[in-house]
């Protein structure tokens, strides 16, 4: 089964904290390939926290874990991840002449590793 | 922890740009680390507790293997010199000292330099040429704004002093009673550590950040928004109301901006319309806009790079003059299209952030990294610089988020040279190379021939 979603790449607490200990290092890895979304698409997906998923679009693809937030928290088709290595698999390079590639609000394709 | 303690007053956090300069370290002299690192935030306590020296590593390698540091800027020069298209990038997390060194090498051999402004709030550099900024001082946010807009960001995580130093909880001259004084409004499309610290949470849809500023622009106006704005934001008419009797009634509001706005669709047009809305409002009230800064220098990388060359970032000097065209001379665009052919990447790490058509050219070219730490980009490079940490081994200057110059004080010594110390090394080395190619009759390198 997969979905359209809508994926938010940005800073969090543990990121800044992992970078600093080392962006080679398996605490950031782990950090910034870590998923979440809203608790109930999770269960539509068949997804527990903790699953693998792949995240993919015409530029890439990224097998990320997916951890739950409430409903409340993150709305319905977003996942947030932070910044890291696996979002970069996802990024379009062209900038549209402004120097920026577009980082947050892209659309990715989500589906359940199995096994 | 050894007995060999010693408090270092007033030193300053690097890590954001937030740059807190009331930090009081203990450092530990015999094992060479900071134990503790009082007034400091979650971000700021790892920045300290891990900028530790290992004293194993090289201060400099040529193709991975240890290398003197003479030969390593001898072959950084060779590099720099012998190419036709060298870029320069990074800077945000270095001295303005460092970062002036960077600009002149840059100059020389008529390359391009950027920043990491270009995928942070490059967007917003665009939207101030375009409409401008009614600018402030973080201690003038203390001191009197009664209305405090967080739009697009995360505070709590990302500037977690931001709320507690400048904007939210203290005590200013006109903000007796701290929060109690303010209101607080974040808007963001998800809740976030950053939302219980708001009076007021907007929540809009993802990518309408740009058609929600444009209806409170009218409404402040007096004109008349689309019936369906609810439909089209996520917001409805009341709420955008409420918000604009707000501003137009505050006292002193600022709007703070993230990189909500500029890393979605829309950049710089989102960026632009918050600072007309700002400009908007000061026919009603005094109001201002200020973007939240990343990187402990990125703003001071902004300044030296404009009072040098005149523009901000994406600046090339190919012609032997500067000319600024973001999405031809920023770093995504001059590596993702291949027109870089080496790079000088400054205290930065593209090569684990940027997208992957960007990181797969800088594999084939040959790239100079000066780096704290090992990283993706400094693993890659032909020649890695090892160098010591600004704020923590080494003086110098860095801009604030709000254009405030700091002086940073050191707090112990590192065996690996500063980033300026490095550069100035390799600005000599690369005079002599271009000396040495100088057609006769020229009295400077900086006549050289484009085709040189």
């Amino acid at each position: 089964m997969t979905e359209r979603m809508l994926l938010i790449a940005g800073r969090s607490s543990e990121q800044g904290t992992s970078l600093n200990k080392g962006k080679l290092k398996a605490e950031y890895l782990q950090v910034t390939s870590t998923a979440e979304m809203n608790e109930q698409d999770m269960a539509r997906l068949d997804l527990k926290d903790g699953d693998r998923i792949r995240l993919s679009n015409g530029v890439g693809e990224a097998t990320v874990t997916c951890t739950p937030r409430k409903v409340t928290d993150l709305p319905s088709g977003m996942i947030f991840m932070p910044y890291g290595p696996s979002s970069s698999e996802l990024m379009e390079s062209d900038t549209a002449g402004s120097g920026m590639p577009i980082s947050k609000n892209f659309a990715v394709t989500v589906e359940k590793v199995i096994g | 922890m050894s007995e060999n303690l010693r408090v270092v007053e007033n030193a300053t956090c690097t890590f954001c740009g937030c740059v807190c300069d009331d930090m009081i370290l203990t450092v530990d002299d015999t094992e060479k680390r900071i134990v503790k690192a009082k007034n400091a935030c979650v971000l700021g306590r790892a920045w300290f507790a891990e900028h530790t020296i290992e004293e194993n590593a090289p201060a400099a390698m040529i193709s991975g293997k240890p290398a003197s540091i003479a030969d390593a800027v001898a072959e950084a020069a060779r590099i720099l010199v012998e190419a036709r298209f060298p870029i320069t990038y990074g800077l945000s997390d270095t001295t303005c000292e460092a970062q002036r060194q960077a600009v002149a090498i840059t100059d020389m051999i008529r390359g391009n330099i950027d920043t990491t402004t270009s995928v942070c709030h490059g967007p917003s550099g665009l939207a101030f040429q375009g409409i401008g900024e009614s600018t402030m001082t973080l201690g003038e946010v203390k001191n009197r704004a009664d209305l405090v807009v967080y739009w697009g960001g995360n505070p709590a995580e990302a500037h977690p002093r931001h709320f507690g130093r400048y904007a939210v909880t203290p005590k200013g001259m006109f903000t007796p009673n701290g929060k109690k004084d303010r209101t607080v409004v974040l808007v963001d499309v998800r809740r976030t550590s950053s939302t219980p610290a708001a009076n007021i949470f907007v929540q809009l849809k993802p990518g309408k950040d740009f058609e929600l500023l444009w209806a409170l622009r009218a409404r402040v106006k007096g004109r008349e928004i689309k019936a369906n704005i609810e439909e089209i934001t996520g917001v409805s008419p009341a709420v955008i109301e409420d918000l604009v009797q707000r501003m137009k009634s505050c006292r002193y509001g600022v709007l703070f901006f993230g990189m909500g706005l500029t890393m979605t669709r829309g950049r710089h047009f989102n960026s632009g319309a918050l600072l007309a809305l700002a400009t908007d409002l000061n026919e009603f009230t005094h109001f201002v806009a200020k973007p939240v800064r990343g990187h402990g220098n990125v703003t001071g990388a902004d300044n030296v790079v404009s009072w040098q060359t005149g523009y901000p970032f994406g600046v090339n000097f190919s012609r032997g003059y500067p000319r600024f065209n973001p999405g031809e001379f920023t770093t995504v665009d001059t590596l993702s299209r291949g027109d870089a052919d080496a790079a000088m990447i400054i205290a930065s790490d593209p090569a684990s952030n940027f997208p992957k058509a960007a990181i797969a050219h800088l594999r084939r070219i040959p790239v100079i990294s000066l780096d704290t730490k090992v990283t993706s980009t400094s693993t890659l490079a032909r020649v890695a610089f090892r160098t010591s940490t600004y704020g923590i081994n080494t003086g110098g200057t860095v801009y604030r988020m709000d254009d405030v110059p700091i002086t940073l004080r050191k707090a112990f010594d590192s065996p690996f040279p500063d980033d300026e110390t490095i550069l100035r090394a390799l600005k000599e080395k690369v005079q002599e190379l271009l000396r040495l190619r100088m057609p006769r009759g020229a009295k400077s390198a900086f006549e050289l021939p484009l085709s040189a």
